[in-house]
C-alpha cells in the first residue's frame, strides 16, 4: 500500500482488510491519485485513475441530463474480476475510490466496507490547509515526491 | 407469493426483527422487511460470505449442501435458509424466539423464493 496523506493509511488497511479487495485506488475528483494498493506500474495507475475519474464524471453528467439525483456508485461483475467505483465526500473534497475485487469477496461486502472507509476518512482528515501557489519550478520536484510516495522508486 | 408476502411469513412470528431476500453470490439485498436499526446492508453483506463459506466447506468434506445456517449470539441471533436459485432468505431475531418456527417459514420461504 502506498499513500500520500498519511492520515488515510489506517483507514484504508482496515477496509483491504475487510474487504479482501484485490486493487484499490484513491483519488481527488478530477483523476489525482491520493493512496493505492496493489498496482506495480506507474502507468497502470494513472491510466486507472484517468478512467475512473472519467467514468464517474460521465454518471454525472447522466444524471444532471436527466434531472436525477448524482449517481455515486458503479459497479461491474464479470466472471473474473468485479469493480466497484465509488465518489464520496470527505473535507478535503470529493474523492473517488475504485476497487478491483475477486470471487473470494463479494459486491456487498466491498460496498459496506467502503461506506465505513468513505466515513472513516471524513472523521480522520486533517483541516484543509490552505493551497498554495503552484509554481513551474516546484511542479517537477513535487510530483517526483507524489511518485515516490506511491510506488517507493 | 410475492417477496414481500414471502417476508412477511417470517417477519411475523414474535421475536423477529426482520427479515430479507439476499443475492447470495454478491451479498446484495433483493427485498427487506426490517425493524428500525436494523442495517440491511451489512446483515446482506456479512450474511452472504458465511453463507458462501459454509457452501464452500460442506464442499470440501463432500457433505451436501447446508440447507439452513443458524448462527446463535447472546442478544440474537441470525437464521438463513438457501434457495435453489442461490437467493438466501434471511432472519434476524431476539434471542428468545421460537427457533423452529422460525426455521420452518425461512424454509417455505426459501422454497417459494426459488
Amino acid at each position: 500500500m502506498r499513500v500520500i496523506e498519511p492520515w488515510v493509511e489506517g483507514p484504508l488497511r482496515a477496509f483491504l482488510n475487510e474487504s479482501a479487495a484485490r486493487l484499490t485506488l484513491l483519488m481527488t475528483a478530477s483523476g489525482q491519485v491520493v493512496a493505492q494498493h496493489g498496482f506495480t506500474r506507474s502507468l497502470d495507475v494513472m491510466a486507472a485513475a484517468a478512467l475512473g475519474a472519467g467514468i464517474l464524471a460521465s454518471t454525472f453528467e447522466i444524471a444532471r441530463l436527466m434531472d436525477s439525483p448524482p449517481l455515486d456508485e458503479v459497479a461491474h461483475e464479470g466472471t473474473r474480476l468485479g469493480f466497484y467505483l465509488a465518489g464520496f465526500e470527505t473535507p478535503r473534497g470529493r474523492w473517488v475510490g475504485l476497487v478491483v475485487f475477486g470471487p473470494e469477496t463479494s459486491l456487498g461486502l466491498v460496498q459496506l466496507f467502503f461506506g465505513r472507509l468513505a466515513a472513516d476518512l471524513a472523521l480522520a482528515a486533517p483541516a484543509a490547509e490552505p493551497s498554495g501557489q503552484v509554481l513551474a519550478e516546484n511542479f517537477e520536484g513535487e510530483l517526483n515526491a507524489s511518485l515516490r510516495a506511491l510506488f517507493g522508486r | 407469493m410475492s417477496l414481500a408476502d414471502t417476508l412477511a411469513a417470517v417477519t411475523r412470528i414474535p421475536g423477529v426483527r426482520g427479515a430479507l431476500v439476499v443475492s447470495g453470490r454478491d451479498g446484495l439485498v433483493v427485498a427487506e422487511a426490517l425493524m428500525e436499526g436494523v442495517d440491511g446492508r451489512a446483515v446482506a453483506a456479512l450474511t452472504g460470505s458465511v453463507a458462501g463459506r459454509m457452501l464452500g466447506l460442506t464442499g470440501a468434506l463432500g457433505a451436501p449442501p447446508p440447507a439452513l445456517l443458524h448462527l446463535q449470539a447472546a442478544e440474537g441471533a441470525l437464521l438463513a435458509a438457501y434457495a435453489p436459485s442461490g437467493l438466501l432468505v434471511v432472519a434476524v431475531t431476539a434471542p428468545d424466539v421460537n427457533a423452529g418456527e422460525v426455521r420452518l417459514a425461512l424454509l417455505q420461504a426459501a422454497e417459494h423464493a426459488a
